[in-house]
């Protein structure tokens, strides 16, 4: 696979990354030796090999469902540009997001 | 952490969908910005969900079912609410259930009306409320719908689609199908193309309107969540809740027809809610006649709690009374016709039927004798039809047992006023 700007460019978009016009190239180089790095992984035969999803021999935990923390509205709100009613527990407001 | 009863539930669902639960399934996380979302990802499941496959019967009024397929079921974390209809400018985000678990529930592209639509989600709802896995309040956004719509000309491939989100009760979804194919018709029609987008239904005017476009938006960059394990299962545990799984609508249906010789409509409406079902089973428990009580539950109970506007949890005639009632009739204590006002009573006043009936003076006359002289009095005072009928007007018979009921205030038994009525009209 290889990597041109205009992929580049919609790369960053989609992580709300600003990366320069002229940053670009660059980019693409530095981003592609990555890209050769998993392909060369990718090379490998693994058939029949059970994906390793960790060093050790894990599950993921599980909890019980217990509430054992909450009620921090106040707190969660404390640092919002335009909170709405925050002291009854409100809302974060922003530009809105439907025509 | 995963919560594990959120997990047990996935797999309770699972199999009250007929899916496979996979002994392994992958947490991924679904990548974009959205104000609701603060962590600029959802974790969620894409590859390999906790369920695969799996199929569901809608009911048609005729009592004809149709099998829709269901492609998966996963988990995933819920986003926050956003409020758009708060500010002129604004969109207010409330997180609170952010993070909380929810299940996605996703349909193979069977369904091929709004109203099957409607169906699909009625009786998934019923199942999960059986299942005791959602309460499947869609006001409340505790069950929600993103639907998703195309167009073809019969026999070809499926048309581009578009997905409606925001649509919280059955009834809208069903209008915001409508709407949207035949927008998407009128639009082919006239020679233009459906361009792949998600749109809101607005229940107000009725109509589906494009969500501010999204560049790139569908491309969510899937990859599993390098921070979490894969979800491994006990098959110790998914053997414990397979065996402890309830009755579900569908066989309860088919015991019901089977058992109690019901309709599979009438078996299909008694079952659609879990508490109407448990409802009737304790008013026909141990009753000879099934088809009275099922009768009684569809058309007198639930016509009651409709004009009351209530469900059955909040019924003012309980199973046992109702069940009550229809030993009354069984015993010809009273008629059906007077079983009727006794119910509507009972519905009034909360009172069981057996007090209503002592107290009204109800209980139906089965006296030979009494009866006899009612329709003695009844054909002394009327010699003109009387002779009518005795020359050949036999629809007059009816009118006759209309007096004879008058007289005896509706009481009197109406298979033996018919009896004692025709050997003394025949003279």
């Amino acid at each position: 696979m290889s990597l041109d700007k205009a992929t580049v460019a919609r790369i960053a978009t989609l992580a709300r990354i600003k990366v320069a016009e002229a940053d670009l190239d660059k980019m693409a180089g530095e981003l592609q030796t990555i890209l050769d790095w998993v392909e060369q992984l990718n090379a490998l035969d693994t058939n029949g090999v059970e994906p390793m999803t960790s060093a050790v021999a894990v599950v993921l935990p599980q909890r019980a469902d217990k509430v054992t923390d909450g009620n921090y509205a106040g707190k969660v709100l404390a640092n919002a540009r335009e909170p709405v009613n925050a002291g009854e527990g409100g809302f974060f407001s922003v530009p809105k997001v439907v025509e | 952490m995963i919560n594990r009863h959120c997990v047990e539930q996935a797999i309770r669902t699972g199999f009250g969908i007929e899916g496979t639960i996979n002994r392994v399934s992958v947490f991924d996380r679904k990548n974009y910005f959205y104000a609701d979302l603060p962590a600029g990802y959802q974790i969620s499941q894409y590859s390999q969900p906790i369920v695969s496959g799996g199929r569901l019967a809608i009911d048609f009024a005729e009592g004809k079912t149709r099998e829709i397929g269901i492609t998966r079921l996963h988990m995933e974390q819920d986003a926050g609410k956003s409020l758009h209809d708060q500010h002129p400018a604004k969109t207010y985000v409330d997180l609170n259930r952010s993070g909380v678990a929810l299940m996605e529930i996703v349909s193979e592209p069977d369904l091929r009306s709004p109203e099957e639509a409607g169906a699909y989600l009625r009786k998934l709802r019923s199942i999960l409320r059986y299942l005791g896995t959602c309460d499947g309040n869609m006001e409340e956004g505790s069950m929600r719908c993103d639907a998703n719509v195309s167009v073809r000309k019969a026999g070809e491939a499926y048309g581009t689609r578009c997905e409606i989100k925001n649509v919280n009760s059955v009834r809208y979804v069903m209008q915001a199908i409508e709407y949207e194919a035949r927008r998407q018709v009128a639009l082919i029609e006239d020679g233009g193309t459906v361009r792949q987008e998600t749109r809101l239904f607005d229940p107000g005017r009725s109509e589906t309107r494009p969500m501010r476009s999204k560049e790139h938006a569908h491309d969510y960059r899937y990859f599993p969540d390098p921070d979490l394990l894969p979800l491994v299962l006990d098959d110790k545990r998914i053997e414990e809740i397979r065996t402890a799984m309830p009755e579900l609508p569908d066989a309860k249906k088919e015991r019901f027809v089977r058992d109690y010789k019901l309709s599979p409509y009438d078996a299909g409406v008694l079952v659609a809610e879990k508490e109407s079902a448990a409802f009737f089973e304790t008013v026909v428990n141990g009753r000879k006649d099934p088809k009275l009580a099922a009768n009684w539950v569809i058309v007198e109970l639930f016509g009651a709690l409709n004009r009351e506007g209530k469900d059955i949890a909040q019924s003012p005639v309980s199973a046992k009374a109702l069940a009550g009632l229809l030993d009354l009739i069984e015993n010809n204590t009273v008629s059906g016709r007077i079983a009727k006002d006794v119910f509507a009573l009972m519905v009034e006043t909360g009172k069981d039927a057996a007090a209503i009936v002592e107290e009204k003076g109800l209980k139906q006359v089965t006296d030979t004798g009494a009866i006899e002289a009612a329709i003695d009095k009844v054909i002394a005072d009327n010699a003109a039809k009387v002779a009518e009928y005795r020359s050949g007007k036999q629809a007059l018979f009816g009118w006759f047992v209309g007096q004879v009921m008058k007289a005896t205030q509706g009481k009197a038994n109406p298979a033996m006023a018919n009896e004692i009525l025709k050997k003394k009209l025949a003279g």
